[in-house]
């Protein structure tokens, strides 16, 4: 070491010399280590990494720019959800899953219901409202994932535009689910046998003046990005994975289907009545970073496509129920929608503290102890917006989950970093990741 | 006894029920045939293309709709490779582990869910060890994208996958004692240390087991 340099001090260890880089000026940590003989470097890129999609720690064995080899190392926002749902009642554990990928929480909220009403054995006696009322939220939240997917992806590649475009039109679906469920993110909204409460005044007509505003908007970021010439030679032929090596690594969602596979279980394996919609599934043939940025922009329509028929839906089963009949399942505690947000039904408190001990006590103990699940195991898969999404549900028969496990797509998908990216260029691991769409909520939960 | 009613939880420290409730253990038995939907198929498929199918599946069980093989431990990779290769299962999900401590040297279930593309169908792959013995062979070698799961299910679990490339803990940090999701590790049992302010130790803190 010949100067020292406070933003990049370095120390002699057995594997070579270890530089620690916080910034600053990079012209003498380069002079330092290229005047070293050393051919191989290795970069530890994270754990606080801008682009590295919440905590991912890369740690990158280099050759000059050329990256021999790729590791992740993840668990740093390990929250120990499966665990804290032992704990807790069937009903609550809507709260805990919401929380795991945080940019698609209801697609959680629905694996998880699905797998319980299918040990309940109540999958046929959810109400047809709530399963519209499911997959309208289910596909706003599709494309509010897929905003943030392509925003930051695009942030991350250097065009920083598409980023405002992205999140303006996350704001429109997220202010719709503050007006539905009170909350913009982790509503848990979706409860095993139904949903929460039923859709407010006047939510249908916003949601259509947004599907309109959308569908104008989205060409915003289409015109940016489709065919720039700065894009495609950021994304085409970078990242790539054909069928075999995303068959064999079980890689799921928009990855798959850039292989040109069209597997989207919405189709293939219908839940919540999707066979009773009419959209596309988007493939691409490139098996690359482009494809996958082309299939998310596509489906941006198909979920638009698929709002509007569960709107059409909605306006002919107004006043139906959307909670299954069975009152020793529905959660009796009715809430109301009021201007200053979620809150108790004021009808309810009556009944229960003023009219009806009966109705006290049921109340008490469903929402104190709640139901039982019959004894089984039960795994449901939903596609969510990074792929198959699947919840392993265990039930000993008591009041509360005896195991629950969330086969993550993000966990799963994360593990085709190495195969993207080894024998490419270290500036293309960023585009490689993005295109992944990892959340690291949903990969260490 | 007999289930009386709907409530009852048991042994919460936070809820007040009736808790006069005994739950019933999940069956052991097998399903009968016909299994129904491509179950059916799926069991003659795989007794037809793998000979020593009585030895290796121990039983077989249809429940929610869905079909579980139980499979020896000492014939799981035999029994991946003609599941993949005959019958199409190019995808596994994964493996999660469940812990079932009063099950005497059968502790432990490792659930593995497959998925095959060419036939849209799923099946269930399950292999019970003991504690005591907590090994299965790895199964990297048939679907590469089990690395991880299998990690994670060592990590929470303390399973070993015999042959693994590289079985070292991933969610928790890497000199964690313990393995979480095992049902003797309690909730919340490490102490925090906050600056100038004391947690009290788990065992004096509300209760929630």
């Amino acid at each position: 070491m010949t100067t020292f340099d406070p933003y990049a001090p370095s120390r002699d260890t057995t594997e070579g010399t270890v530089f620690s880089v916080t910034g600053g000026d990079w012209d003498s940590l380069i002079q330092e280590i290229g005047s070293t003989k050393e051919e191989r470097v290795v970069v530890n890129m994270g754990p606080q990494h801008p682009s590295t999609h919440g905590v991912l720690r890369l740690v990158l064995e280099l050759e000059g720019e050329t990256v021999t080899e790729v590791r992740c190392g993840i668990g740093y926002l390990h929250t120990g959800i499966e665990k804290n749902m032992e704990f807790r009642n069937w009903t609550q554990g809507t709260t805990f899953v919401t929380r795991m990928d945080y940019l698609s929480p209801l697609f959680n909220e629905t694996a998880y219901c699905l797998a319980v009403e299918k040990l309940l054995g109540i999958t046929e006696d959810v109400p047809e409202r709530a399963s519209v009322i499911r997959v309208m939220m289910m596909e706003l939240n599709r494309i509010s994932s897929h905003m943030v997917a392509l925003g930051t992806g695009a942030l991350e590649l250097g065009a920083i535009t598409p980023m405002f475009f992205a999140f303006r039109e996350r704001e429109i679906v997220l202010d719709i689910f503050e007006m539905i469920s009170g909350l913009r993110m982790n509503m848990a909204y979706i409860r095993p046998g139904g949903v929460q409460q039923d859709l407010p005044e006047g939510v249908i007509p916003k949601i259509r003046d947004a599907v309109k505003t959308m569908r104008k908007n989205f060409k915003d970021n289409t015109t940016l990005l489709v065919g720039n010439s700065i894009w495609l030679k950021r994304t085409q032929g970078i990242g790539y994975l054909d069928l075999a090596g995303a068959t064999t690594l079980g890689i799921t969602g928009p990855v798959l289907r850039s292989t040109g596979l069209p597997w989207d279980l919405r189709k293939v394996q219908p839940y919540c009545g999707y066979e009773n919609y009419n959209f596309d599934v988007i493939t691409a043939d490139t098996c690359d970073v482009y494809g996958r940025f082309l299939i998310r922009m596509n489906e941006l329509e198909q979920s638009l496509r698929i709002i509007e028929q569960a709107l059409d839906k909605l306006e002919k089963l107004e006043g139906a129920p959307v909670m299954v009949a069975d009152k020793k399942i529905a959660w009796p505690a009715q809430l109301a929608l009021g201007s200053d947000g979620l809150g108790n039904s004021l009808n309810h408190i009556r009944e229960i503290m003023g009219t009806s001990m009966e109705s006290l006590i049921h109340h008490f103990k469903l929402v104190t102890e709640g139901f039982q699940v019959p004894a089984g195991q039960a795994y449901v898969a939903i596609e969510s917006p990074r792929g198959e999404l699947g919840a392993s549900v265990v039930s000993d028969g008591g009041t509360r989950p005896y195991r629950v496990h969330f086969r993550e797509p993000s966990f799963n998908n994360l593990q085709a970093t190495s195969a993207m990216s080894e024998g490419g260029m270290i500036a293309d691991i960023i585009g490689a990741v993005a295109s992944i769409d990892p959340v690291m909520g949903g990969v260490d939960r | 006894m007999t289930d009386s009613g709907m409530f009852g939880a048991r042994g919460t420290g936070d809820t007040s029920g009736y808790s006069g409730l005994v739950r019933t253990p999940a069956s052991t038995g097998s399903s009968e045939r016909p299994y129904g939907s491509y179950f059916d198929q799926v069991a003659d498929d795989l007794e037809r293309a793998y000979p020593e199918f009585s030895q290796a599946i121990e039983r077989i069980v249809v429940d929610c709709g869905e079909l579980t093989l139980h499979v020896k431990r000492e014939k799981l990779v035999a029994v991946a490779l003609i599941l993949r290769d005959s019958l199409k299962f190019e995808m596994c999900m994964g493996v999660n582990g469940v812990h079932y401590p009063d099950r005497t040297n059968r502790e432990f279930s490792a659930v593995y869910p497959l998925l095959s593309l060419t036939h849209n169908r799923r099946v269930r792959l399950e292999v019970i060890v003991a504690d005591a013995d907590a090994h299965i062979p790895t199964l990297v070698e048939v679907w590469a994208g089990n690395n991880w799961h299998e990690r994670e299910t060592f990590d929470m679990f303390g399973i070993i996958f015999d042959g693994h490339p590289g079985l070292t803990r991933i969610l928790m940090p890497d000199d964690w004692q313990g393995h979480p999701q095992r049902k003797d590790y309690a909730l919340g049992g490490i102490a925090v240390e906050y600056k100038g302010a004391t947690i009290p130790a788990p065992d004096e803190r509300r209760s929630y087991k």
